[in-house]
């Protein structure tokens, strides 16, 4: 068996930043202020960028100062898709509120049910069967998959480059089909319950994510193709948006941001949950601090996934007829052919139903890796059947922190850019 | 790793697995400056805070889980009511720190205080509680001293009282328009 990578270098990768000093604005870190000199005399623009721009992936808005073409101040201001998530969630039972978390990161949607799902877990200190671990493993890499295709398709379409939309696009739909097989839902699956998955995996399932795994390398090649050798896409995204690794965690930035900033951080392998200990996959890290290492990053991690993607499968295979979901009939749901037979089982399902589960007093903290990077969730339980308090930390929301370090001395062109390299789902950003 | 060194360390609870460091909340800022410098949390990974208001006005009764299996002889277990353990104050602000380091260390650090008590900002330990305690002001109605740009982040900035608290209504939010006939 293979275990997870070894360290390659020494932890994390600071010191090797292009420049020296801090870049995180003095006065307040999120807000880049314009110089007083240039504030006196008349050549500033204000502009709102956004929240109805095509470019800012939603309801972003950002207010940008502009000296000709020249960002000088910029700030951004959020909410415009706060639905109060975590207020909804406290008035539901544990067991409904499985639903809501998908629908923060609705691109990342199988992550982000997951990390609240092990948090139920962990309050109930709830088993769960390899075989619901390993295809939980299955459905988050495919969502990071997804999550890093609709990226990069949406990326490069802001750059000018329409066609990797399409082509993005195209594995996103197989992708989306697969899930579809599995959940019966394209998005926002569900599928995850506390103890294991909702249903067995289908056998149609198999070959059908085998032939995808087969044809990823090969789309992944016709990406670099399009993309990797393209001028434009190059000088467009080299040197641009720069943010050093020093800057890069003291603004809370995870995942492929920080990674494409130097530091070798991936809580899959730093602080492994799931079976991600058991599988082999590498962690990219660039240190060129900017817009185009954080493609990269991306870019290597998509071809990771899919390796992990493979050796799950061939795990899952041999797992045929095993248990997908724990057998603790006080918070998982009976079979539902029990129902016509079973009056402990009719009782325990109209409780589980009804009232749903209870979950003994305590607070815990669990954070997972997802495409966006840390994905963490709060969560206290006075030992009822709803949750007492909910929070998420959404990575988006910390990457957003970030803007206005990345956008010092940029044109307004390379802010579309910039924007997007931190790629910053709003719905998770607002919650 | 030894948290009792911290300054204005109250206690060390330990639970799931997470530790948890009680601090003074007038010592925070020491205590998340000390936990950065000297015990390595370079990174604050969220920053929440939580109303405890009613939390033991009413008994619960559940399912009490043990790492070998369900304890189905604990009274709560059987269906008797129980009172969660009290708190020792109204709201909580909990700081979740990691350490990139082998292991990945995390560690709590929470201060308790009653409504209209401030907090230190950390904002100057780690830029990224800018927004974070931003969030924490505009739903629950935290105030962080020192902190650079306190203002609502989520919501409107006329919006009134604080969605997350527990005495803030559900539903009968007022209509617009509604009394212009």
């Amino acid at each position: 068996m293979t275990i997870a990578p070894e360290r390659t270098r020494a932890w994390p990768l600071v010191g090797e930043p292009p420049y020296e000093g801090s870049r995180i604005p003095a006065r307040v870190p999120t807000i880049l202020d314009v110089p007083p000199a240039l504030r006196e005399t008349d050549d500033i623009l204000q502009v709102n960028f956004g929240p109805n721009h095509p470019s800012t992936h939603g309801v972003l808005r950002l207010i940008v100062d502009l000296d000709g073409e020249r960002v000088v101040g910029i700030s951004a201001v959020i909410g415009y898709l706060h639905t109060g998530f975590e207020k909804n969630m406290e008035q539901k039972t544990w067991w409904k509120a499985i639903t809501y978390p998908s629908r923060v990161d609705y691109v990342s949607y199988q992550n982000n049910e997951l990390v609240f799902v092990l948090a139920i877990e962990k309050l109930l200190e709830l088993e769960v069967p390899e075989k619901a671990t390993w295809m939980r493993m299955l459905l988050c890499e495919l969502n990071r998959l997804h999550s890093h295709l609709v990226f990069l398709g949406t990326a490069a379409l802001e750059l000018g480059a329409i066609s990797m939309f399409w082509y993005c696009f195209r594995e996103r739909e197989t992708i989306l089909d697969l899930v579809e097989q599995v959940c019966g839902q394209r998005m926002h699956t569900r599928y995850f319950q506390a103890g294991g998955l909702a249903e067995d995996i289908p056998s149609g399932f198999f070959p059908e994510c085998h032939a995808f795994v087969d044809w990823m390398p090969h789309a992944l090649d016709d990406y670099l193709t399009l993309l990797d050798r393209n001028q434009i896409w190059l000088k467009r995204t080299k040197g641009v948006g720069l943010l050093s690794a020093e800057d890069a965690i003291a603004l809370g930035q995870s995942g492929p941001v920080l990674r494409g900033s130097g530091v070798d951080w991936d809580l899959r392998r730093d602080s492994p949950y799931l079976a991600y200990d058991q599988v082999d996959f590498r962690v990219p890290v660039y240190t060129g601090c900017d817009v185009y290492d954080r493609y990269r990053v991306r870019m290597d991690e998509m071809a990771e996934s899919t390796k992990i993607v493979r050796q799950c499968l061939d795990k899952l295979e041999r797992m045929e007829g095993q248990p997908w979901i724990a057998d603790d009939r006080k918070v998982v749901l009976p079979p539902r052919e029990e129902l016509h037979t079973s009056m402990e089982s009719l009782i325990h399902h109209f409780k589980i139903v009804t009232e749903g589960y209870r979950v003994p007093e305590g607070e815990v903290y669990v954070a997972i890796e997802s495409p966006r990077g840390e994905s963490g969730v709060y969560v206290v339980s006075d030992g009822g059947p709803k949750p007492w308090r909910v929070h998420f930390r959404a990575p988006s929301f910390a990457a957003l922190g970030a803007t206005a370090t990345c956008v010092q001395d940029v044109l307004i062109a390379d802010l579309i850019a910039i924007v997007g390299s931190l790629d910053a789902v709003m719905g998770d950003t607002d919650r | 790793m030894s948290f009792e060194a911290i300054p204005g360390f109250v206690e060390l609870k330990e639970g799931h697995g997470e530790t948890t460091v009680v601090v003074e909340r007038e010592q925070i800022l020491d205590a998340c400056l000390y936990a950065r410098d000297e015990l390595g949390f370079r990174f604050l990974a969220d920053l929440v805070a939580t109303d405890y208001l009613g939390w033991d006005a009413h008994t619960v009764s559940g399912y009490i889980g043990t790492p070998a299996g369900r304890d189905l002889n604990h009274p709560m277990t059987q269906g008797f009511q129980a009172v969660p353990q009290p708190k020792p104050k109204r709201f909580s602000v909990s700081y979740h720190l990691l350490a990139l380091q082998h292991g990945a260390p995390r560690v709590r650090l929470q201060c308790w205080l009653d409504d209209g008590d401030p907090v230190q900002s950390v904002v100057s330990v780690w830029p990224t509680a800018d927004w974070h305690e931003r969030e924490q002001f505009d739903l629950m109605g935290i105030e962080f001293t020192g902190h650079p740009n306190l203002t609502r982040i989520l919501l409107e900035d006329d919006w009134d009282g604080h969605p997350l608290r527990k005495d803030y209504p559900i539903g009968g939010e007022p209509v617009r328009f509604s009394d212009a006939e």
